[in-house]
């Protein structure tokens, strides 16, 4: 579960990017995240990564009470929140294989359950024929899935996805996000961060809209115009 | 139980990445070895230079001799036996008996074809002893000692010489041991901006690492692996041609009859202090440097 109460955030410079943001998310749900650019949508997957601290109000994820949370508890938290950018984040280097199983070995995993749940993802996300390929040899929805293997692999409670469809053609975003319900389905608590509106139309479910450091709305009656305001 | 297996089973695999790291980023450990080698080297050289400076100088040192003259009035065989005693003070190294004969031919030799020295007799002069003192910073005090045993008439010692080597030792030893810890920092220094460079070359892959929730240690072993690895084959390389190249340049002394005076020491005698610094070098540079390089990268 993620919770926010009166939660603000103000960065050095003086910038405040919250200005009291409270909100809940229950375990199993799927919502999105909309917001226009700089209206604080980052600063909330940072605080529920554990990138950032509140500077008040209080913030509990998955049983993690952010606000107090210890350096090394982090990876922890990070290991009951599974994240995808926009931007994929794989690591060029290494295969397809690799990039979800080292994930895996992070947590201290064995070979053989390495061995036995990496190929399940894979073919959850349909990549199983492509394990040994690199990133690079990938087009962009095929990237996108495997960043959504690797978030997936050590199963955590919660995935956070931001703009997974940003980089994407219409049908590969269509496709994303049938994966990503596909995925909720089995239980996984989903937050979809998006600027697309025809995404949020086509999948309805709950739409948190963000504007100014502030939740503007909150409901399952689809995209808000925060562009009109 | 399972937590302590699960990441004795980890070990294997962050060994392997770190050597697999090696290669990946080849010009990277390249260029890491390359400065570890360059500087390993420069430090190495310096020091055997120091070390052979300051054994010929403790050598030269030992030239210093003193002349001890005893009592004209000694007969030759009591004479023969001040030296005993001249032998038993402290820091004396050496006291060669030299007769009033001996050092009359010796008088003549040094000033043949002076008519002025023409009717010395060896009667003129005394015996007399040459001793070589084990320090000549004590010269003082050894002198004082010598001139207290019955028989001896006369102590000519050259305070000048022996001070001037004094200061030459210290100055040499204290010079040395600043400009080797100099070069040593700086090449820490250098050394350590290169695996950084490494390091903020794969800053993104680390990023990542956090964002999955990879420990601290699960991320550093593999770069702790790879510098250790690096480091050592810095080390080797520059043991290796520093060897080659002491050798080198002491067989190319040899050819050169007037720089025979330089003795220099094999380096078989300097083995195990070369060991010692480069190994002890290479892995601190190694370790310490990636340890401390990827912590930067770690915050976030």
């Amino acid at each position: 579960m993620i919770e926010f109460s009166k939660v603000t955030k103000s960065y050095s410079v003086g910038t405040r990017a919250l200005k009291g943001v409270s909100m809940q998310i229950e375990d199993g749900e799927f919502a999105f995240l909309v917001g226009p650019s700089g209206s604080g949508k980052s600063t909330i997957i940072k605080l529920i990564t554990g990138e950032l601290k509140p500077t008040s109000g209080t913030v509990h994820v998955n049983g993690y009470s952010l606000e107090r949370i210890r350096k090394r508890e982090i990876p922890y938290l990070r290991r009951t929140v599974g994240v995808v950018f926009q931007d994929f984040r794989l690591i060029e280097n290494k295969t397809v294989y690799e990039n979800v199983a080292f994930v895996m070995r992070a947590i201290g995993a064995r070979e053989r359950e390495i061995r036995e749940r990496v190929p399940y993802v894979l073919n959850l996300v349909g990549l199983d024929t492509k394990s040994r390929r690199h990133p690079g040899e990938l087009s962009g929805g095929e990237q996108q899935r495997l960043a959504i293997a690797r978030a997936l692999v050590n199963n955590p409670s919660t995935i956070i996805a931001d703009e997974p469809t940003g980089n994407l053609d219409p049908a590969r975003s269509l496709e994303i996000m049938s994966l990503l319900t596909e995925i909720n389905n089995l239980g996984t608590t989903m937050l979809v961060v998006t600027h697309e509106r025809d995404l949020v139309e086509r999948f309805p479910r709950r739409v948190i809209t963000i504007d100014d450091g502030l939740v503007v709305h909150d409901g399952m009656d689809g995209y808000y115009q925060y562009e009109n305001q | 139980m399972g937590i302590i297996s699960m990441k004795i089973s980890n070990i294997g695999y962050l060994i392997k990445e770190g050597i697999r790291g090696i290669f990946l980023h080849g010009f990277m450990s390249f260029a890491a070895v390359c400065v570890t080698v360059a500087c390993l080297l420069i430090v190495g050289s310096f020091s055997c230079l120091t070390y052979n400076v300051s054994l010929m100088v403790e050598d030269l040192n030992k030239t210093n001799e003193i002349t001890v003259i005893i009592d004209e009035n000694l007969p030759y065989a009591e004479a023969l036996s001040v030296g005993t005693d001249i032998n038993l003070v402290d820091n004396v190294l050496k006291a060669t008996f030299k007769s009033r004969e001996e050092a009359l031919e010796e008088f003549l030799k040094e000033h043949e074809g002076d008519e002025a020295f023409e009717g010395v007799m060896a009667e003129d002069l005394r015996h007399r002893y040459i001793v070589v003192l084990e320090d000549n910073s004590k010269l003082e005090q050894t002198v004082e000692d010598i001139g207290q045993i019955p028989g001896v008439a006369k102590i000519s010692a050259d305070y000048e010489l022996a001070e001037g080597f004094s200061t030459l030792e210290n100055v040499l030893s204290i010079a040395s041991v600043a400009v080797i810890v100099v070069l040593l920092v700086v090449s820490l220094l250098i050394i350590s901006n290169t695996v950084k460079l490494a390091m903020y070359d794969r800053r993104d892959e680390i990023a990542i690492m956090k964002m999955v929730g990879a420990t601290n240690g699960f991320i550093r072993l593999p770069y702790v692996v790879e510098g250790f690895i690096l480091g050592m084959l810095g080390a080797a390389a520059a043991f290796g041609l520093e060897w080659l190249l002491y050798d080198w340049m002491l067989r190319e002394l040899d050819k050169v009859d007037t720089l025979n005076m330089f003795n220099f020491v094999p380096f078989e005698q300097l083995l195990i202090p070369m060991v010692t610094i480069f190994a002890g070098a290479g892995l601190f540079v190694g370790v310490v440097g990636s340890w401390t390089s990827i912590r930067k990268f770690m915050d976030v």
